[in-house]
C-alpha cells in the first residue's frame, strides 16, 4: 500500500468498468485496485502482495491482463475494465468459473478471481493452448493451495467447451 | 434407504460458486460503519530494553488512538500453552519486529506514515540466533536455559546394540525456516460494544483459540468475546495461533477508539512479523546388523522456536514421534529439545515438526544404504515396519498396511529402475544430470497421544425450518474443505441429498468447540463426531412417529420440518470419546500416539542443470494409504498442494536472516514455486479404511508435506553423487558442494 502523491488533487476519472461507464473521484496515482475495492466495491479484487509478483489483483484492462496494484487510477481512464464480478454471476457462469469449480480449481478461493481472469486472457489469446502455454500463461498468478495442476486441468477444459476457433 | 453415494465422490465444493465469482467475503472485503484502520509499531532490533518512545514532530497525534500495554485491561499476554508471549513489549523487547504500540486513524495513508514517525530508544542486550549458540547458553534469553521443552523417547536397550552393530552410521541434517505464504494476509476487525463485548471477525483457523486469548487480555467472561471466521484465504498452519495477536491488537484498540477497527497487514509485514516452520537439526547414529537391519539408533531432534514458546512443545512432540518414520527400530532412544532464539516465534505450518524430522530420516536412510551397500529401495525393504510391531513408542500397528506393496506400486508408477538405468548411462555428459529419489513415510491423524482426550471437541446438527440440516462446528474452511467434507458425512449417514447439509459459519456464538482446524483432524475425528450427531437427529425424529424405518432425502425433510414447526428448531450433540483400549504416558512419552497414521510411498525423479546448478523436478510420483477418500477432487486438490509446498521447501524458499530479522519479505524474492516450476505431480490412493475416522477416513491434509523433500535431494544424491543434508537446496549449495569436491568437469563448464 503506497499513498497517493502529496500535493495531487483529486479529479474526476471515467472508465467503462464490466460493460458500465463510471466515473470516479480519485487521487490520480490511487491503486486502480484501490479504486475498484473502495469506491466501486467490487471486491472480487483481491490484494495479496502489493507489489505485482503474486497476481491476485489481476484485471483485464483494454483486453490486457494486468496487476490492478500497479496500475494508477489516471492510467485506466478511458480504458476498459473487467473485473471478475463481469465475467459472470451465479445464474449465467463463465466457462472457466463451471471448469474450476468441477476440476477443483479453487480451494481457499483467494487466488481465484485472478487465476481465472489471467485463463481468460490466455484462452482470448489462445483458445486451444497447450500445456506448457497454460504453465507459462498462468506464471504470472501465485497459488500456495492447489499446486497448479486442478487449475490447469480447469483451463483444457474451458477451452475444449469453447467452441473451435 | 437406497440412496446414490456421497462419500466418494465430486460433490461441488460448498462455498465454489461464491469464490469462483468473487463474491466469498474475506476479511478485508468488510466495512463496518464509523471504522478506522489500525497498525501495528515494532521492535528494530532483536532484543533490548526500551528506554524512551517518541512521537516526531509533524504528525497531528491528537488525532490517532494510541495502544500501549498499559491499556490491557487483563493479562498481558498471548494465551495459549506458556502464557510467555506478551501481547505489546512493555519494558523489553526479544525479538526483532515485537509490537510495542498500536496506532489507530480514519485514513490508512495517513496512519502509515505515523508508524513510520515513532522512534523508539532501546538499550540493547547480547542475542542469540542459532540453535548452537542457544543451546550453549552464552546468553540465557528464555527461562534458566533457553529450552522451552523437552522430550525423551526411550524404547529398548540401546547401549547394548553398538558393540555387535556391523555399521554405525551417523549423519547430521538441518531444515530451515519456511514461510506459509497464504496469499491472503492476516487481517482482523474488532468492535466493542457495552452490553455486548467484543466482537472481532477475521482470517483464522480457531476460532477458540482466538477466544481464549480475548478473554484472558480482556478480562471478560465468554459470553462478553464473540470470534467470527469469515472466507480465509490459505492458512497452512499459519493462521493457527498468530490470530489471536492480530485479534488482540484489533480489539485493544477498539475498546480504546470506541470505534471498530480493521487490522490488515501488508506482504511485508506479515511475512517478517508472523510465524514459519520452525529450522531443525537432527542428528542420527544408527548401528545396523551386516545385512542392513536397523538394531537401535540415538536420535536427537532440535527445533529453534524462536523468542517464545507459542505452539513449540506441541510442533516437537509431532516431530520426536515421526522421527523413526515408518521403520521398525528394536531399540531406539530419541531425546528433543526446543530452543529459544531472538527472531520472532516460530509456529504451525502443515506438518508440524513432521516434514523436518522426516527430512533427515529419509536422507539417513540413503545413507545407510551407502554405507552398508545396499540400493535406496532394499534398505527400506528390510527394515519396513509391519503390522504386529511396534513404533518408537511402542505403539503396535494394527493397520494391516503392506509398505512392500506399497513401495512395489510407487517403483512400477514411476518406472524408477528403468529410469534409474538410462540416467546412469546418460549422467557422464550433457548438461543435465538426472536421479530418482524414494521417501517411505507416514504421518499421525489427530492430536497426538492423550491431545484428543483433553480438547473433548463436540459436534452440533441442528435441524431447520426449512427441513435441512446445519453443521455446526468450529472447524474451519481456508481451501481444504472443510464445509464440503462434513456435509458429505452428514448426508451420507443419514441418506440424505448434498444439498439437503449445509455447514454454520464459524462464529463462537453459534458453534461448539469442536477443536482447533489443525493436525489433519478434521475429517477423520470431527467427520465422526458429525456422522454420530447427525444420526441423533434421525433419532429425535424416529422417536417423535415422525418418520419411518424406511425414507427418502424428501420425507426426511419433510419430517424435520414438521418437526421444527412443533418444537422450534432442534439439535444433536456428539462428544468425542476416546477409543476403547487406548493407552498414553505424558510422562514416558509411550503408547498409542496416534488413532491412525497414513502412509506414503514418493518418488521423485530430478534434473540438475549444469550450468545453472539449479534443479528442476521432472516427473513426481505420490502413494499413499488414507483410509477412505472422501471427495476424489478434494483428495487429490491436498495431496498436490502440499507436494507443491513441499517442493518449495527442499528447493526454493529461502529465508534470508539478518539479526533476527527476515531480509527478503516480499514475494519478489522469497520463492515459491509458480505454474511454470511444477512436474506433473501424479496422485495414487490406496484405501484400507480406517475404524476410527469417518466413514473410513484418515487425516491427508499434512502427509504430503513430509515426503518431497528427502525424496527430492535423495535424487539430487542419485544424479550427482553428492550427499546434501541441508534444505533448502540452492543452486549454489550444489555450486560449492562441487567445487569442495574438486569436480573439475562439473566446474569448467560441460559443452
Amino acid at each position: 500500500m503506497s499513498a497517493p502523491s502529496a500535493g495531487t488533487m483529486p479529479c474526476e476519472i471515467s472508465f467503462v468498468v464490466n460493460g458500465e461507464q463510471r466515473t470516479v473521484r480519485a487521487h490520480p496515482m490511487e491503486r486502480l485496485l484501490d479504486v475498484l475495492r473502495q469506491q466501486l466495491s467490487l471486491t472480487g479484487t483481491k490484494e495479496g502482495c502489493g507489489e505485482g509478483e503474486c497476481g491476485a489483483c489481476s484485471v483485464l484492462l483494454d483486453g490486457l491482463i494486468v496487476n490492478s496494484c500497479l496500475i494508477p487510477v489516471l492510467q485506466a481512464k478511458g480504458t476498459e475494465v473487467v473485473t471478475i464480478e463481469g465475467l459472470g454471476a451465479d445464474d449465467r457462469l463463465h466457462a472457466l468459473q463451471k471448469a474450476f469449480l468441477e476440476c477443483g480449481g479453487a480451494q481457499c478461493g483467494i487466488c481465484t478471481p485472478g487465476m481465472i481472469l489471467a485463463a481468460t486472457h490466455l484462452l482470448n489469446k489462445n483458445p486451444r493452448p497447450k500445456l506448457q502455454d497454460i504453465r507459462e500463461g498462468l506464471a504470472g498468478n501465485l497459488c500456495r493451495c492447489t499446486g497448479y495442476m486442478q487449475i490447469i486441468e480447469a483451463v483444457i477444459a474451458a477451452a475444449h467447451e469453447s467452441p473451435t476457433p | 434407504m437406497n440412496h446414490e453415494p456421497i462419500i466418494g465422490t465430486a460433490v461441488p465444493r460448498k462455498e465454489g460458486q461464491n469464490k469462483v465469482t468473487g463474491k466469498a467475503q474475506y476479511v478485508d472485503d468488510m466495512v463496518l460503519p464509523n471504522m478506522l484502520y489500525g497498525a501495528t509499531v515494532r521492535s528494530q532490533i532483536p532484543r533490548g530494553r526500551i528506554k524512551n518512545i517518541k512521537f516526531s514532530p509533524g504528525i497531528n497525534w491528537s488525532e490517532f488512538v494510541v495502544v500501549s500495554a498499559k491499556d490491557i485491561p487483563g493479562k498481558n499476554c498471548i494465551s495459549l500453552i506458556m502464557d510467555d508471549q506478551p501481547c505489546l513489549a512493555q519494558e523489553a523487547v526479544n525479538h526483532p519486529e515485537e509490537p510495542i504500540l498500536l496506532l489507530a486513524h480514519r485514513d490508512r495513508y495517513v496512519l502509515a506514515k505515523a508508524v513510520e514517525a515513532v522512534s523508539i530508544d532501546y538499550e540493547p542486550l547480547p542475542t542469540v540466533f542459532t540453535i548452537e549458540d542457544s543451546e550453549r547458553c552464552s546468553e540465557i534469553i528464555w527461562g534458566s536455559n533457553n529450552t522451552f521443552k523437552t522430550y525423551l523417547v526411550t524404547k529398548g536397550d540401546v547401549d547394548s546394540v553398538w558393540k555387535d552393530a556391523a555399521y554405525i552410521v551417523e549423519g547430521e541434517y538441518t531444515t530451515g525456516a519456511q514461510e506459509q505464504l497464504y496469499i491472503e494476509n492476516n487481517g482482523m476487525i474488532a468492535s466493542c460494544d457495552a452490553g455486548q463485548g467484543i466482537t472481532v471477525w477475521g482470517s483464522l483457523q480457531c476460532p477458540y483459540y482466538v477466544h481464549k486469548a480475548l478473554m484472558a487480555l480482556c478480562n471478560l467472561t465468554a459470553d462478553k468475546v464473540r470470534v467470527v471466521q469469515m472466507e480465509t484465504g490459505g492458512a497452512f498452519g499459519g493462521k493457527e495461533e498468530y490470530p489471536s495477536m492480530i485479534a488482540a491488537h484489533a480489539a485493544l484498540l477498539a475498546v480504546k477508539s470506541g470505534c471498530p477497527v480493521k487490522m490488515i497487514y501488508d506482504r511485508m509485514e506479515d511475512m517478517v512479523a508472523t510465524t514459519k516452520r520452525h529450522p531443525s537439526r537432527t542428528r542420527h547414529r544408527t548401528a545396523l546388523s551386516k545385512d542392513g537391519k536397523i538394531l537401535g539408533g540415538e536420535i536427537e531432534f532440535i527445533i529453534d522456536g524462536g523468542a517464545y514458546c507459542t505452539l513449540s512443545p506441541v510442533v516437537l512432540s509431532r516431530g520426536t514421534i515421526h522421527a523413526g518414520g515408518s521403520y521398525f527400530w528394536p531399540s531406539v532412544r530419541i531425546r528433543a529439545k526446543a530452543v529459544a532464539t531472538n527472531v520472532p516465534p516460530h509456529g504451525a505450518f502443515r506438518g508440524f515438526g513432521a516434514p523436518q524430522s522426516l527430512f533427515a530420516l529419509e536422507r539417513h536412510m540413503d545413507h545407510i544404504a551407502e554405507v552398508v551397500g545396499l540400493s535406496s529401495v532394499e534398505i527400506r525393504r528390510r527394515n519396513f515396519l509391519k503390522p504386529g510391531q511396534t513404533t518408537t513408542t511402542d505403539q503396535v500397528v494394527r493397520e494391516e498396511i503392506d509398505l512392500n506393496k506399497l513401495l512395489d506400486r510407487a517403483l512400477e508408477l514411476s518406472d524408477y529402475h528403468k529410469k534409474r538405468m538410462s540416467f546412469s548411462q546418460n549422467n557422464t555428459s550433457g548438461a543435465t544430470r538426472r536421479g530418482m529419489g524414494i521417501a517411505a513415510f507416514l504421518h499421525g491423524a489427530g492430536f497426538t497421544g492423550s491431545g484428543e482426550r483433553y480438547l473433548s471437541s463436540v459436534v452440533g446438527v441442528e435441524g431447520g425450518a426449512d427441513g435441512r440440516l446445519r453443521v455446526l462446528v468450529s472447524s474451519t474452511e481456508f481451501g481444504q474443505g472443510t464445509k464440503t467434507v462434513l456435509s458429505q458425512i452428514a448426508a451420507e449417514a443419514l441418506g440424505l441429498r448434498y444439498e439437503d447439509v449445509t455447514v454454520a459459519q464459524a462464529d463462537t456464538t453459534e458453534v461448539p468447540n469442536s477443536g482447533p482446524t489443525v493436525a489433519s483432524r478434521t475429517a477423520m475425528i470431527v467427520g465422526k463426531l458429525v456422522q454420530l450427531a447427525a444420526l441423533g437427529i434421525r433419532q429425535t425424529l424416529f422417536s417423535s412417529g415422525i418418520l419411518k424405518e424406511s425414507y427418502s432425502p424428501e420425507e426426511f425433510r419433510i419430517a424435520c420440518q414438521n418437526y421444527v414447526a412443533a418444537h422450534g428448531p432442534f439439535r444433536s450433540w456428539s462428544h468425542y470419546e476416546e477409543p476403547k483400549g487406548v493407552f498414553w504416558d505424558d510422562e514416558k512419552y509411550r503408547g498409542e500416539a496416534y488413532a491412525a497414521f497414513a502412509w506414503a510411498v514418493y518418488i521423485a525423479e530430478v534434473a540438475v542443470d549444469m550450468v545453472t546448478y539449479s534443479v528442476s523436478v521432472e516427473d513426481f510420483v505420490a502413494l499413499q494409504e488414507v483410509g477412505k477418500v472422501l471427495h476424489p477432487v478434494l483428495a487429490q486438490g491436498q495431496i498436490i498442494g502440499g507436494i507443491a509446498q513441499a517442493i518449495g521447501f527442499a528447493l526454493y524458499e529461502n529465508v534470508a536472516w539478518q539479526n533476527g530479522r527476515m531480509q527478503n519479505g516480499q514475494m519478489t524474492n522469497y520463492i515459491m514455486p509458480t505454474s511454470a516450476d511444477l512436474p506433473p505431480i501424479r496422485v495414487y490412493f490406496e484405501e484400507l479404511g480406517n475404524v476410527h475416522g469417518a466413514f473410513g477416513a484418515k487425516g491427508i491434509g499434512e502427509l504430503p508435506m513430509d515426503g518431497p523433500a528427502p525424496a527430492i535431494v535423495n535424487a539430487v544424491k542419485d544424479a550427482l553423487g553428492v550427499n546434501f543434508n541441508s534444505i533448502p537446496l540452492l543452486p549454489e549449495d550444489i555450486f560449492h558442494a562441487l567445487a569442495a569436491k574438486g569436480e573439475e568437469a562439473y566446474l569448467k563448464g560441460v559443452k
